[in-house]
């Protein structure tokens, strides 16, 4: 049975490193990996998304509405856009986190305040982290990926990977440190 | 031991294994990692070459020279590149030469979203398209054998989706064949018209052949499933049928996919009851389908415009699997892509905006981000080099209706070296009214922060020549009086800089320099340059907002500027009329 997953943010917050991450320990699994992602304009502040699909033979490395297990949201507005692409009873795992985009930066449109309360009174399984003030507790905000990662693979169930030995091969090593730490604070979360 | 690759890499490698020796491009989403990846083996010779009618003709060159040499670009620019390529199917190549088209269906990096299957059709070369990352890299081996083989390019046709996707590939390793004789054939190689009235028969003869041998090839395959519907497809559009119809559905997979396989189209379609073709943007299978006298669902019930996912597809075939989800009733605000914090093109369009009478004809690049508010300083956006050609146009048209507005063409360093250098050409020669802006953020900066040739530096990172493009335009006939480099960091001079072009009754050229903000080396030497908001002296006036900078906010009732997002340009401190913005670091 293929599963999959989606991980939505901004540009710049580190989802494409969280999700090459998690393919490299779902790969060392044994399974089949497709992922999915789209460079170019949205690197410049702009919606991104990356879809991972694993199973026993994946075909097609895209993710429809309704599909989803797991959706790992960086930024609060992000886990909305992305919403409908959860399957009933699948996971959403939001960082209680906002970036402002310019239309709402110059005043064309607002940011929501209830963002949360909406997404816990219609999503059952919603688990909430503010995964930058964690990372930043720990020094470094932009290892909050790592944090979401973390809370990520416990929520997956696959802990049973040396996901730290991936994780220094993808980061320099002046940054293994905290984010092996970020990785680790992730995965307290307990499990739904 | 398998890889995870991308389709890019995956095509890298395939080259790189089927004994590739010169490699070309010009970058462009989604292709440009393919030559990212062949300059890391050193066995291949590659390069960015200023343009994509320049690389397929270097490319090209080399093939006939005896090399294994390979060309890629984006789907617009095999438009810029369509003029060697229907030569060099007349000539043949000796060496082998793929050509990889990497289209893009739903535009999500483009300004249209043309499907050069037709290419293939109308340059009458072979065309090969893989579905996965693993046929990216065996189907590169086989285009070049088939190329080889009848002499002739073969056009490799990838897709967004196929070429940033990633999947598991098995790697094998590097056939060394040397580079093949070169024989002098005039008759073969220079096609004046005479020896090219000869090459068109053989071109011809050829695609006999390659008809034929498109339904034996094993790029061409039938799957069989269920006789129930059938389905004719290929590329990405396989995966996705496969993923919603599983052994529900038989399939004619095609790899090759020009010349079309007749035989096995036919075959195919008399041993299934309901017949589909599915592919993305045009009916090119399906008008193929058509005119062998064979009907099939297809353009009747699935979109042109767009790309395609499982998800359409089970709409049409499977509607009884649609899946039910979430709704959360909160107003979505948009999140467009915007010019960073700290880029250098800001301090041109805002200065730029100013001029609401002007016309400004923009080109491809990062400021095409400056079109959306608040800069709101962009009219046109066409193609590469329009910049200036298009505003060209603009000023004679408003010259034929006695109307003196005046025009602005934009466009950036490595654009102005693709094709705006022979427009500027045309604006002096032609006594253009026209003043241009060169952004020259010292990097091909969209694509992922290429060298280009006024970098200093090559693909492999070797020093080359600096090209000077104050001296190129200079020597293109601009009068010196009516050229100013300015530093677009400084809002004084660059706002009168502009003042003195939109005055200018001459071709006047700017150029903006300052390196993009996101380069390694600018980026940490103006760390101590971030800005921070004085509440005091703060008035609220929101003016420093109108530089749509992504690291200025309104929040909490508060001006704020997020450090961490803030490159330190400092424009928000020359806009501010209060002195409320200051440098962190004193």
């Amino acid at each position: 049975m293929t599963k999959s997953l989606l991980l939505a943010g901004v540009g710049g917050q580190g989802t494409i490193l969280a999700s090459k991450i998690l393919a490299e320990g779902l790969i060392r699994l044994g399974y089949d990996v497709k992922m999915s992602e789209i460079h170019g304009m949205a690197q410049r502040g702009g919606s991104v998304n990356t879809q991972l699909r694993f199973g026993k033979k994946v075909y097609s490395p895209m993710i429809g509405s309704g599909e989803a297990d797991l959706l790992l949201a960086f930024e609060k507005i992000e886990a909305v856009r992305y919403i409908n692409y959860l399957r009933p009873g699948g996971i959403l795992i939001v960082n209680d986190y906002e970036i402002y985009s310019t239309t709402v930066l110059t005043g064309q449109e607002k940011y929501p305040d209830d963002v949360l309360d909406k997404l816990k009174h219609s999503v059952e399984n919603t688990i909430v982290i503010n995964a930058a003030q964690i990372a930043g507790n720990l020094g470094n905000i932009r290892a909050h990926n790592m944090v979401l990662l973390g809370a990520a693979v416990k929520q997956l169930g696959i802990m049973n990977v040396n996901w730290q030995d991936i994780i220094k091969a993808y980061l320099p090593e002046k940054f293994h440190e905290v984010n092996l730490k970020a990785f680790e604070e992730g995965t307290k979360q307990p499990k739904l | 031991m398998k890889e995870i690759l991308t389709g890019n890499e995956a095509i890298a490698r395939g080259a790189y294994e089927a004994g590739c020796q010169v490699a070309t491009a010009y970058p462009g989403t989604p292709s440009t990692e393919i030559l990212e990846n062949i300059s890391s083996y050193k066995e291949i010779y590659s390069q960015w070459s200023v343009n994509e009618k320049v690389a397929l003709e270097v490319a090209g060159g080399a093939a006939i020279a005896g090399a294994k040499a390979l060309c890629a670009m984006k789907h617009v620019g095999l438009n810029v590149a369509a003029d060697p390529l229907f030569t060099l199917a007349y000539t043949g190549i000796n060496g082998g030469l793929v050509v990889v088209t990497a289209d893009d269906p739903g535009l999500h990096s483009s300004q249209n979203e043309q499907d050069n299957r037709y290419y293939a059709l109308h340059a009458k070369v072979p065309m090969i398209e893989p579905s996965d990352s693993q046929e990216c890299l065996d189907y590169i081996k086989y285009a070049f054998k088939l190329s080889e083989e009848y002499d002739l390019p073969v056009l490799f046709r990838v897709t967004t989706r196929v070429c940033h996707s990633k999947s598991l590939v098995t790697v094998g390793s590097r056939q060394e064949v040397g580079v093949k004789e070169y024989k002098k054939d005039v008759k073969k190689y220079c096609m004046i018209p005479g020896f090219a009235k000869m090459r068109h028969p053989v071109l011809e003869e050829k695609l006999k052949k390659l008809r034929e041998y498109s339904n034996e090839s094993h790029l061409n395959q039938i799957i069989w499933g269920r006789k129930g519907v059938g389905i004719i497809t290929s590329g990405i559009s396989y995966q996705h049928a496969r993923e919603i119809m599983g052994d529900d559905a038989s399939y004619l997979k095609l790899g090759l996919t020009f010349p079309l396989p007749e035989k096995l189209v036919r075959e195919f379609a008399q041993s299934v009851e309901k017949l589909y073709v599915i592919e993305e943007n045009e009916p090119y299978i399906e008008t193929f389908v058509r005119t062998l006298g064979i009907s099939c669902i297809g353009k009747d019930v699935l979109p042109i415009c767009g790309e395609l996912n499982p998800e359409i597809i089970q709409k049409v075939l499977a509607p009884e699997k649609a899946r039910k989800t979430y709704t959360v009733d909160v107003q979505v605000p948009s999140r467009p892509p915007v010019l960073c914090a700290g880029c250098p093109h800001r301090g041109v369009f805002y200065p730029l905006g100013k001029y609401k009478d002007a016309v400004i004809t923009g080109d491809i690049g990062c400021y095409s981000l400056g079109i959306l508010p608040p800069l709101n300083a962009t009219d046109t956006l066409i193609c590469m080099g329009a910049g200036i050609s298009a505003g060209i146009g603009f000023e004679k048209a408003f010259m034929q209706a006695n109307k003196d507005t005046k025009v602005f063409g934009v466009m950036g360093d490595s654009t102005f070296f693709h094709s705006g250098i022979t427009s500027l050409i045309d604006a002096v020669y032609n006594k253009s009214k026209l003043a241009v802006i060169i952004l020259d953020n010292r990097t091909t900066a969209m694509t992922g922060h290429q060298e280009n040739p006024g970098t200093g530096k090559t693909l492999s990172g070797d020093v080359s020549p600096v090209i000077d493009i104050k001296e190129i335009v200079k020597a293109v006939g601009v009068k010196p009086e009516n050229i100013v480099v300015v530093d677009p960091y400084d809002l004084v001079q660059t706002q009168e800089a502009v003042k003195q072009a939109y005055e200018a009754v001459e071709p006047f050229v700017i150029i903006a320099k300052r390196p993009c903000a996101l380069l390694k080396n600018t980026s940490k030497p103006r760390a101590n340059s971030k800005c921070t908001i004085n509440q005091a002296k703060c008035t609220k006036c929101k003016l420093c907002l109108r530089l749509g900078c992504p690291a200025i906010a309104f929040k909490n009732d508060v001006m704020v500027i997020d450090e961490a997002a803030c490159n330190g340009c400092t424009l928000c401190i020359q806009v501010c009329k209060t002195g409320a913005v200051e440098r962190m670091c004193k």
